[in-house]
């Protein structure tokens, strides 16, 4: 490259997607190869959607004739979202230990793009635990009446869900110090679903948490994709949830963006 | 060879690889509960194309800060730069096209292969995929890989992490390399391969910029030496200039008595080494007969105190010690001392 010649007219953005891209496949197989993480990640999702169906489904009256496995599922697949989204912020947290994400910029390779890569496999895993979960609810009795559009937008929903889960994880990841710290952020958000109507109906709770439950970004979430599994009229409430998770995946993006700037900048 | 053809280029320009004038850095203090801490307290620096400069200095010298200002990594407060002839500033794009920077840290993933880690790269340097493909086997043929390019990296010794990591930031060719205490931590012969590499290349006219704690390997593979201390460079030059900066050669004494040894420590208050337990000391000379009688018959007028004395040339140690031994310059204080003036012990 002789000094003189012109920058060249490279617009920011176009790198972005082949980069985050290659990220992509970058997390894929660190995931594949994380053994252990990857078996928890797999393996909660199922033992969770156990738990509630055998030990505490035969306890639990949801006050319709609608089988406990086939209530719970969804409040399962959103739980196992939570869980599988935070491992974001620990593969965050790890990349900014060492020395390679200096390597990534000195590429040239943006901020975004390296998260990016992150929650595309964060989104990745996510998707085949659902599957096995979803398998699994099969197999023991869950009988969903869902059209084929319905079920599309059951799952572009939960794909929603998880996406946002995943940016804010990631954001979450650069303000931790250390993977552990991280894991311990993220941790609150797994919990987000029990305050809801995932496993029991909110009016079974005392008033000040309904009035909670009936407003946090996961309830909508959840009667959509209860509403939409089981064939019953929805209402506006899936694009409650869509504005939810548009909401928080703005503002995580956004914030993610300033924050690797001012981390490793 | 492109890469001699491009370095032929470059030198017939003239113009400096690396140019720095009056870089400062100092960090905290955003938050106004403390002041800043200055970390390069105005450091001018320039290195011709394709040749090796060593920037030496102990731990906290601020040799990394300096790194990742000429990276583009962090910004300067103050000062200008140019890498590969653009302007770290207004050019930044154009110098991480042109430079590659290998940490202190390791900048590849631990659980992928060593080939999937350099196709990656490589693929992100902008290459297609066959392209990535081929150079990652260019590269890992080159540092002695090929046999472990399908292993995980967690698997590798030390020192070949350090080459894998090394051949990493090769991928896109650049025309400025910085290692940033590249063999720290590597024993003896991971250091050794990685020299090998070093000198590899340098002699395709690329461009090395290092730091090291290490004299021996400034020595080893510096055309040019700056020594960073307190935020300054301290000393520039080749590293015989460094060492003829000092006197160029010690006159160990060994004394006859610790009464002996007291006194004349009192007389030669610039010695540079001093040790009561064996009653020896050192002090600069010139070397020449004339200098060491009269420093003997200066010190030891009776001819009884001093038992026996060693002449030998001054070690880059030695130099080094001297340089840094200062506390480090305040801000506001008078210019560091004169490296040829070493008043102290």
């Amino acid at each position: 490259m002789p000094e003189t010649a012109p920058p060249p007219p490279v617009p920011h953005l176009l790198p972005t997607l082949p980069n985050a891209l290659i990220m992509t496949g970058r997390s894929l197989r660190l995931s594949r190869r994380n053994v252990d993480a990857l078996i928890t990640a797999l393996a909660l999702p199922v033992l969770l959607l156990l738990i509630f169906v055998y030990f505490f489904g035969g306890a639990i009256n949801t006050g319709t004739d609608t089988r406990y496995v086939t209530y719970v599922v969804p409040g399962v697949l959103l739980l196992c979202a939570g869980f599988g989204s935070s491992s974001t912020a620990v593969a965050v947290t790890e990349d900014l230990k060492g020395g390679i994400v200096d390597r990534f910029r000195s590429l040239d390779v943006g901020g975004i793009a390296i998260l990016a890569g992150h929650v595309l496999a964060s989104v990745a895993r996510n998707l085949l635990a659902t599957a096995l979960v979803l398998a699994l609810a099969f197999a023991i009795g869950f009988r969903p009446r869902a059209t084929p559009s319905a079920w599309l937008a059951a799952i572009a929903l939960l794909v929603a869900f998880i996406l946002a889960l995943s940016w804010l994880s990631a954001a979450v990841g650069l303000l931790a110090k250390s993977p552990e710290a991280a894991n311990g952020y993220t941790f609150f958000v797994s919990f987000l679903p029990y305050p809801s109507s995932a496993f029991v109906p909110t009016d079974s709770m005392p008033a000040w948490l309904t009035a909670f439950s009936d407003h946090q970004p996961v309830t909508p979430v959840i009667d959509s994709l209860r509403g939409l599994l089981l064939n019953q009229p929805v209402g506006t409430t899936p694009w409650v949830a869509l504005a939810w998770c548009a909401g928080i995946l703005v503002g995580a993006v956004g914030s993610a963006g300033v924050l690797f700037r001012r981390r490793v900048g | 060879m492109p890469e001699a053809a491009e370095a032929t280029d470059r030198a017939a320009v003239t113009e400096a690889a690396i140019e720095a004038t009056g870089l400062t850095k100092s960090y905290g203090g955003t938050d106004g509960t403390r002041s800043p801490i200055p970390v390069l307290r105005g450091i001018d620096l320039r290195v011709p194309p394709g040749t090796v400069f060593a920037l030496l200095g102990p731990n906290g010298a601020g040799k990394t800060t300096a790194v990742r200002i000429l990276a583009t990594l962090t910004e300067p407060d103050a000062g200008t730069a140019r890498v590969a002839g653009y302007d770290i500033r207004a050019r930044r794009r154009d110098v991480r096209r042109a430079i590659s920077l290998t940490g202190q840290f390791a900048a590849v993933d631990e659980t992928q292969t060593g080939a999937e880690n350099l196709r990656m790269m490589a693929r992100l340097a902008g290459l297609g995929r066959a392209a990535a493909r081929a150079r990652a086997d260019e590269l890992l043929a080159r540092f002695g890989l090929s046999e472990a390019a399908d292993r995980l990296v967690r698997t590798y010794s030390g020192g070949m992490r350090r080459r894998v990591d090394l051949a990493a930031g090769l991928v896109g060719e650049p025309a400025v390399i910085f290692l940033d205490e590249p063999t720290t931590g590597l024993d003896p012969r991971g250091r050794r391969e990685l020299w090998d590499v070093v000198g590899d290349l340098a002699a395709r006219g690329t461009t090395v910029f290092l730091t090291t704690q290490y004299l021996e390997e400034a020595d080893q593979l510096a055309d040019r030496i700056a020594v960073l201390h307190g935020g300054v460079i301290v000393a520039e030059g080749t590293a015989a200039d460094l060492k003829a900066r000092m006197a160029g050669h010690h006159l160990d004494i060994t004394l006859t008595t610790s009464d002996a040894y007291l006194r004349v420590r009192t007389r030669i208050p610039h010695a540079t080494h001093h040790d009561p337990r064996t009653r020896t000391l050192g002090l600069p000379t010139d070397g020449t007969a004339r200098h060491v009688r009269a420093l003997l018959d200066e010190l030891d007028p009776t001819g009884t105190d001093i038992a026996h004395f060693a002449l030998r040339t001054a070690s880059l140690d030695e130099v080094f010690l001297t340089l840094t031994a200062s506390p480090a310059p305040t801000s506001d204080a008078s210019p560091p001392p004169s490296p040829k003036e070493p008043t102290h012990a």
